[in-house]
C-alpha cells in the first residue's frame, strides 16, 4: 500500500514499524504529527507530556525499561529537554532511544533557528540527517539500530522542508521486536560523580567506534559523476543540489555526526572545485575545516533564512543572500478569537504587557499592539516578575495560554509568589493547544488518544500555588466586568490571576448574525479597525464593510463603536 | 525520455483550503503513478496569513520546493497574494490567477474556490479526469463530496470553453 505522507508522518511510520514501543513529545511546530500521527497506534504508548523535558525523561525511561522508544520535539523544545538531553549520553539506551528534532529555518513558526546539530556534537550523539519522507522513514529504522548496537540515543535532525514535505511512501509490516531485559545497574544508571567520570570514558570509547562505522554505512556515500564541481551535503540541501546541479559529483551525508574523516578526504582528492552546502550554520563546514581539508563553505549572510535552490549559483560564486522578497500577509488572531477583547482592553488602559508563546503573541502585531515581549515558553511570568523589580510605577501585566502556563508557567508562578511579587497575571484559557492544531492538555482532561483523565483545574493550581485573588471569566459574556476588574487588581497591593475562559472559536464554532452597520452613524473614526479583526475592513468610500463570510457574530465591534453605527443583530439568532 | 517535472505553486490566504487544493492535486498524480512532492508551511500562516504549497511531480523530483522562476502553473487563491508568487513562474509558466473573476460570476459558494480552481488546473494537465475524481472523493468527508465535484466539474468545464489569452 502507498500513501502521501508528511516527513513527519513518514518518520513515525518508519518508527512504528520498527517496533515502537513508547513515544513522547509536546506540540510545537514543526514537530507535532509525529506524535498525533503514532497515537492512531493501539499498540504504542502515546503522550502529551507536560513539557519537552519530561516527554524526554519519560520516552528515555521507556528505552531503559527495555523498549523502543522516541522523544519528538520542535528545535526550541530540544532547549527545555536540554538537562536530561546532556547526560542521556553517558548511561545509553537498553533498547533503542530516538530524539528527534525539527528545526525551523526561516522561522515558519517559531522564536529562532537555531541549528539543532550542534546538540548532537553537544551532547555527543550519533546524528543522522534524513532529506525527504522517504528518508525519514528509512533513518527512523536504522536509528534504532545504530542506538541499539551502540547503546547511545540517536538524533534524527529533520527540518520544516523534510516534516512538511509530503511523499509517496510505501506502507510495511511492523516488526515484532522483543523487549530486551532491564537489569538495575549502578555504574550504568545513577549519575553520581564516581560513576559519571567511568560513563564518559566510555561514551568517548563509543563515540570511536561510531566514527568507525561513518566511514563504512550507507547512510554517507559518494555519487562520482562531474569532477569539476563537488558538494558534501546533507538534508534538504542536498535535494536541493541535486535539482540545479544533477551532473555534480556529492559525498551526501546522512550520518553527520561523528563525521566519516577518511571518505571526506577521499572525495576532496576526487573533485576540483569543492563545496560544503548546508542550511542555517556552518556545521559541516567548522569541522571539516578542523580535520584540515581545504573547502568552500558559503557566505555568511546565507546562516540566516532558508536555503532554497535558486541561492546555490550564489554560494557557488562566494556571493552574498539578495535581499529578501515582498513581505507576506500578516496572520492575525481569528475572528471571535476569546483572546481579541482582552487585549482591546490592555490596549486602552495603555498597559506594559509581558507576552508568552501562543496564538496570542499575534496581539504583538498592528494594530491592536499589545502585548510587548516574547521570549520563550513560560516567560511571560518571569519577565512581568523581573519588569516590575524596575519598571517601578509602571502597570505591567503577564499573559500566557493554558497550554504555555502548565508547560512551565507555574515554576514561574510559585517563584513570583514566594519572591513577593504584585500585580496581574492574565491566563488565556482557551481550552486547547490552538497554534499546533488544537492537542489536548491537562486541562482538558483528555489523553492524546482521546481517553477520559483527571482534568487540572487552573484556579486550584494557582491557589495551591498562593496567589491570594484569583477571578474566572468570559471575555465576550463579561467584558465589561473584565476592565473593571482589570483596573481593580492593578490598583491592589497583591499578585492576582485572572482566568480568561472561552473556548477557541474554531472549536466552538459559536456564531451569530453579522452585526448591523447603520452606515449615516458612521463617524469614519475607525476605531472599529483598531481590533483588527479579519472580517472588519474600509470600503472604497472610507465606509466599513463586514466579510459576512468571516464573521462569526462576537459584537466586540460593536462594544468598540461609539456611535452606534455598528448594532447587535440578535433578533435573528436562533 | 526526458525528466519532465510539472510544478505547480499554490497560494493564498489561511482558510482558503490552499493545502487540501494542493494534496487534491498530489493524490491525483499519485494515483496516476507519479513521483509526488508537496511542501507546506503550517502553524502561525494559518491565522490568515499567506498560506503556499508547492506541488511536483514526475519520473523523478528532487527538490520538494519549486526553484524561482521554475513553476509550471500559478494558482492563486487571492488577487492580494498574486504578486509575491509571480517571479515563480518560468517563461512558459501559465498563471490561472485570472479565473478568480471567472469563479466570481459562476461559482455560487466561494468555501468551494478551492476544488473549482483545482478543475481550471485539471484542463491544463494530462492527468486523466477518474484521478481527479477518485482524489477528490478521497479527500473530503462523504456529505461534502458530491459538490466538491461540481464545483470540480464546473471550473474544469469553464476553462475548457473559455479562451483565455494567458500572459506571465
Amino acid at each position: 500500500m502507498k500513501k502521501l505522507l508528511l516527513g513527519n508522518e513518514a518518520l513515525a511510520q518508519g518508527a512504528y514499524e520498527a517496533g515502537l514501543k513508547v513515544a513522547c513529545s509536546y506540540p510545537g511546530t514543526p514537530a507535532t504529527e509525529i506524535l498525533e500521527y503514532l497515537a492512531r497506534f493501539p499498540d504504542v504508548d502515546c503522550q502529551w507530556s507536560t513539557n519537552e523535558k519530561v516527554a524526554f525523561e519519560v520516552a528515555l525511561a521507556g528505552a531503559i525499561a527495555g523498549a523502543r522508544s522516541l522523544f519528538a520535539a520542535k528545535h526550541v523544545g530540544l532547549n527545555v529537554a536540554s538537562d536530561p538531553l546532556m547526560t542521556s549520553a553517558y548511561l545509553g539506551v537498553n533498547a533503542g532511544f530516538l530524539i528527534v528534532s525539527c528545526d525551523d529555518p526561516g522561522l515558519h513558526s517559531s522564536q529562532n533557528e537555531q541549528d539543532n546539530r550542534f546538540y548532537a556534537l553537544f551532547a555527543k550523539i550519533p546524528l543522522l540527517e534524513p532529506s525527504s519522507p522517504k528518508e525519514a522513514k528509512d533513518f527512523a529504522k536504522e536509528a534504532f539500530k545504530i542506538s541499539e548496537k551502540f547503546d547511545i540515543p540517536v538524533m534524527i535532525r529533520m527540518t520544516t522542508r523534510v516534516s512538511h514535505s509530503k511523499e509517496v511512501i510505501a506502507i510495511d509490516k511492523r516488526k515484532i521486536v522483543k523487549e530486551k531485559n532491564f537489569k538495575p545497574d549502578f555504574e550504568k544508571y545513577v549519575m553520581i560523580p564516581r560513576n559519571a567520570m567511568k560513563r564518559h570514558e566510555v561514551l568517548e570509547s563509543k563515540l570511536r567506534k561510531l566514527k568507525a562505522f561513518s566511514e563504512k554505512t550507507k547512510l554517507n556515500r559518494i555519487e562520482l559523476n562531474e569532477r569539476s564541481l563537488g558538494f558534501i551535503t546533507s538534508g534538504v540541501s542536498y535535494l536541493y543540489a541535486k535539482e540545479m546541479f544533477p551532473e555534480a559529483s556529492f559525498l551526501k551525508l546522512g550520518l553527520s555526526f561523528p563525521l566519516p574523516e577518511k571518505k571526506i578526504r577521499e572525495f576532496s582528492s576526487e573533485v576540483e572545485k569543492l563545496i560544503v552546502l548546508e542550511e542555517l550554520e556552518p556545521f559541516l563546514e567548522l569541522q571539516i575545516r578542523a580535520l584540515g581539508i581545504e573547502v568552500e563553505g558559503k557566505h555568511p549572510s546565507f546562516r540566516v533564512g532558508e536555503l532554497k535552490p535558486e541561492y546555490i549559483k550564489l554560494i557557488l560564486a562566494g556571493k552574498p543572500k539578495p535581499k529578501l522578497e515582498k513581505k507576506a500577509r500578516k496572520p492575525s488572531l481569528c475572528p471571535g478569537c476569546p483572546y481579541r477583547p482582552v487585549f482591546w482592553i490592555l490596549k486602552k488602559l495603555n498597559l506594559l504587557v509581558a507576552g508568552d508563546i501562543g496564538c496570542y503573541t499575534l496581539a504583538s502585531l498592528p494594530r491592536l499592539s499589545s502585548l510587548h515581549t516574547c521570549l520563550c515558553m513560560g516567560a511571560s511570568i518571569s519577565f512581568h516578575e523581573g519588569f516590575r523589580r524596575v519598571l517601578k510605577g509602571k502597570d505591567v501585566v503577564a499573559v500566557i495560554g493554558d497550554s504555555t502556563f502548565i508547560h512551565s508557567g507555574i515554576p514561574a508562578l510559585i517563584n513570583s509568589v514566594y519572591n513577593r511579587a504584585r500585580g496581574l497575571i492574565i491566563i488565556l484559557d482557551n481550552e486547547t493547544t490552538a497554534m499546533t492544531g488544537f492537542q489536548d492538555h491537562p486541562g482538558t482532561g483528555k489523553t492524546i488518544k482521546a481517553e477520559p483523565t483527571r482534568k487540572l483545574q487552573l484556579e486550584e493550581i494557582c491557589r495551591a500555588c498562593g496567589v491570594k485573588f484569583i477571578d474566572v471569566l468570559d471575555p465576550y459574556r463579561d467584558l465589561k466586568k473584565l476592565e473593571e476588574l482589570i483596573k481593580l487588581r492593578l490598583r491592589q497591593d497583591e499578585l492576582s490571576v485572572i482566568i480568561v475562559r472561552r473556548k477557541c472559536q474554531l472549536l466552538s464554532r459559536k456564531s451569530k448574525p453579522k452585526p448591523l452597520y447603520l452606515k449615516e452613524n458612521c463617524k469614519k473614526c475607525y476605531l472599529c479597525l483598531e481590533i483588527d479583526c479579519p472580517a472588519l475592513r474600509k470600503d472604497a468610500n472610507g465606509f466599513i464593510e463586514i466579510d459576512e463570510s468571516l464573521c462569526v457574530g462576537c459584537y466586540l465591534c460593536v462594544e468598540v463603536c461609539k456611535f452606534n453605527a455598528l448594532i447587535k443583530n440578535e433578533e435573528q439568532s436562533c | 525520455m526526458k525528466n519532465k517535472v510539472v510544478s505547480i505553486l499554490f497560494a493564498g490566504v489561511g482558510g482558503q483550503g490552499i493545502l487540501k487544493a494542493s494534496e487534491i492535486c498530489g493524490v491525483a498524480a499519485m494515483l496516476a503513478g507519479y513521483e509526488v512532492k508537496k511542501s507546506e508551511i503550517r502553524g502561525i500562516s494559518q491565522r490568515f496569513g499567506s498560506v503556499e504549497s508547492h506541488l511536483r511531480y514526475g519520473k523523478e523530483v528532487y527538490s520538494p520546493i519549486i526553484p524561482l522562476g521554475k513553476a509550471d502553473f500559478l494558482v492563486c487563491l487571492h488577487k492580494e497574494e498574486e504578486q509575491r508568487f509571480i517571479n515563480y513562474l518560468g517563461k512558459k509558466g501559465i498563471n490561472l490567477t485570472s479565473f478568480l473573476d471567472l469563479s466570481s460570476k459562476n461559482l455560487e459558494n466561494p468555501r468551494l474556490l478551492n476544488t473549482f480552481m483545482l478543475g481550471v488546473l485539471s484542463s491544463y494537465l494530462k492527468l486523466r479526469e477518474k484521478y481527479w475524481i477518485k482524489s477528490i472523493e478521497l479527500n473530503f468527508p462523504e456529505k461534502y463530496i458530491e459538490m466538491n465535484l461540481q464545483a470540480f466539474k464546473l471550473g474544469r468545464k469553464l476553462a475548457k470553453k473559455e479562451k483565455h489569452t494567458f500572459k506571465s
